[in-house]
């Protein structure tokens, strides 16, 4: 079969924010949405606003169809085994704190090890020293080399002091580093320990199967992958999610309240409580049609020949550093420092290009600290990225090196 | 783009930002204080010498981006020589005056740090009025 290619001049007509001229390179902290997602969450507002799961008149029967409708393509998406174990949240976070509080305070004791990676974001990391500190677990961090890939021989002899949970993301939002998540996931699930894998850099670039993959839980966001901001997505284990007590609790997630006590409400809806983001899920669901449309090979196939060439682009500049692996093990994200300017005044200067540069410590303070430094440059590649954005960074960069020169 | 020209990196604000004037620490000092802006990493800390009410030594040190190390540098010329009354009296309006650019909302705290610096290491006030 061949391999799909995008079209990317095509699908940028596809993103009205392109026509101001703009290089957007910040895709790993929130992805441009297409008008077929700001369509389908339009038409809802338009033809059938109304409240999901409650009513008996036609729009809001549209209007649960279509919000459940995203329910079985995110599990198609993603390769689950049912819709009960696609629950919408708020987004990779909400969905790490719904695992570290309705899993979390019941299953981890004190003293039981949390093994996390240092290259975490604050939302796989902050949710867990809560729950530690509540519960007088520890938590063990696997460190990284110098290329940024994390120390398996570390995370092998952590696994063998029995960890009761390994929670790592698949890919990297600050240096890209693309995990052996298969391979993690399989040794820890041997060493007995239940593994979340945080999918937010991962889901929206490449393919994903949580089956195969063989995790317990899963999170991603769906503002990362074309969708809104307010929609995402925890997978979890039915098992794990029947025995597990709910997260927020009130209308829509319980079966019966009386005075005396509540029934909850089946999978997924246990974990759903009070009136949901509709237009958001709806959305969302338009994103996951319009990546399906491309293809998740063919994204990922793009992002690497963007990568490859950023990557050698930069490396080219001189007194420019960049952190992280070779471009066939990172994902669309070049993380870099140029001697002598603070990555902020980088970004001001390429601000004024039009180039839309991250800089900061990318909620990942931990790995700063590791790599030494106080904050990076970040260039993040999507679907709709062209060479010539790549060309207009090495262009800011260049002025602001004349200007500190 | 020439340096000069250039309406945000000017050519002062570079030179204070490569050459910073006031740079390094103090021994013995009687007031020492850091800050710092975890968002962007930027660093600046301060160290006086105080003599009858009059701040008679001054040294900064610190990191980050070139608004926040330029404004600690112009904030410590100023600050030389002047009586702790007086330093007081300095607002975010005379430290942005100073440095003489459209400071975005996004680039206020890295210029402004410095003189957090100053109301907290100096006076023990809380913290710096950003609005």
């Amino acid at each position: 079969m061949a391999i799909r290619t995008i079209d990317v001049a095509a699908i940028r007509k596809d993103f009205p924010i392109f026509e101001t001229g703009l290089a957007y390179l910040d895709s790993a902290n929130t992805s441009q949405r297409p008008k077929q997602v700001t369509g389908a969450m339009l038409e809802y507002f338009e033809k059938f606003n109304s409240n999901i799961h409650r009513a008996a008149y036609r729009i809001a029967e549209e209007a649960t169809v279509r919000y459940e409708a995203t329910r079985e393509k995110v599990r198609a998406f993603i390769n689950a085994a049912s819709t009960k174990e696609i629950v919408y949240t708020r987004g990779t976070t909400e969905a790490i704190n719904l695992v570290a509080y309705a899993w979390g305070r019941k299953n981890i004791k004190k003293d039981d090890l949390i093994v996390l990676t240092i290259i975490d974001h604050h939302s796989n990391i902050v949710p867990w020293q809560i729950l530690a500190a509540a519960n007088g677990a520890r938590i063990e961090y696997v460190d990284i080399d110098g290329k940024g890939e994390l120390l398996q021989d570390q995370f092998a002899d952590l696994l063998r002091q029995g960890p009761k949970l390994v929670a790592f993301n698949l890919v990297s939002n600050a240096l890209g580093t693309i995990n052996p998540a298969r391979e993690m996931v399989a040794a820890a699930k041997k060493a007995g320990a239940t593994v979340l894998v945080d999918g937010a850099q991962s889901t929206p670039h490449q393919p994903v199967d949580v089956r195969a993959l063989g995790c317990d839980f899963y999170a991603f966001s769906g503002h990362k992958m074309l969708g809104p901001t307010g929609a995402g997505i925890l997978y979890g284990r039915r098992e794990l999610l029947e025995a597990m007590d709910p997260f927020q609790s009130g209308g829509d997630m319980i079966k019966t309240v009386r005075v005396e006590g509540t029934t909850y409400h089946d999978l997924p809806w246990k974990f759903e409580a009070g009136t949901q983001a509709i237009a958001e899920v709806i959305g969302l669901g338009a994103a996951v049609d319009y990546l399906d449309g491309l293809g998740m090979d063919a994204v990922r196939a793009h992002e690497l020949d963007i990568t490859e060439y950023a990557y050698e682009a930069l490396s080219e500049v001189e007194g420019l550093t960049v952190y992280g692996p070779p471009p066939s093990r990172r994902a669309g994200v070049i993380s870099f420092s140029l001697d002598g300017i603070h990555p902020h005044d980088l970004a001001t200067i390429a601000d004024r290009d039009q180039v839309c540069l991250r800089a900061g410590h990318h909620c990942a303070m931990p790995l700063m600290t590791r790599l030494g430094v106080p904050a990076t440059a970040r260039a993040s590649f999507y679907v709709y990225t062209l060479r010539e954005e790549v060309d207009r960074l090495v262009g800011s960069i260049k002025e602001a090196q004349r200007i500190f020169a | 783009m020439a340096t000069a020209d250039d309406q945000f990196y000017r050519e002062y604000i570079i030179d204070h930002f490569k050459n910073p004037r006031n740079y390094g620490r103090l021994e013995h000092p009687d007031i020492s204080h850091e800050e710092d802006n975890p968002l962007c990493g930027d660093v600046v800390g301060m160290d006086f010498r105080v003599k009858e009410g009059v701040i008679e030594e001054i040294r900064f040190h610190g990191r980050g981006c070139a608004i926040s190390q330029a404004s600690a540098s112009l904030l410590t010329e100023r600050l030389k020589g002047m009586s702790l009354d007086e330093a007081k009296k300095i607002n975010k309006d005379d430290v942005l005056g100073e440095l003489g650019i459209d400071i975005s909302p996004a680039r206020i705290k890295c210029a402004l740090l410095s003189l957090k610096v100053l109301k907290v290491g100096a006076y023990g006030l809380a913290d710096v009025d950003e609005e």
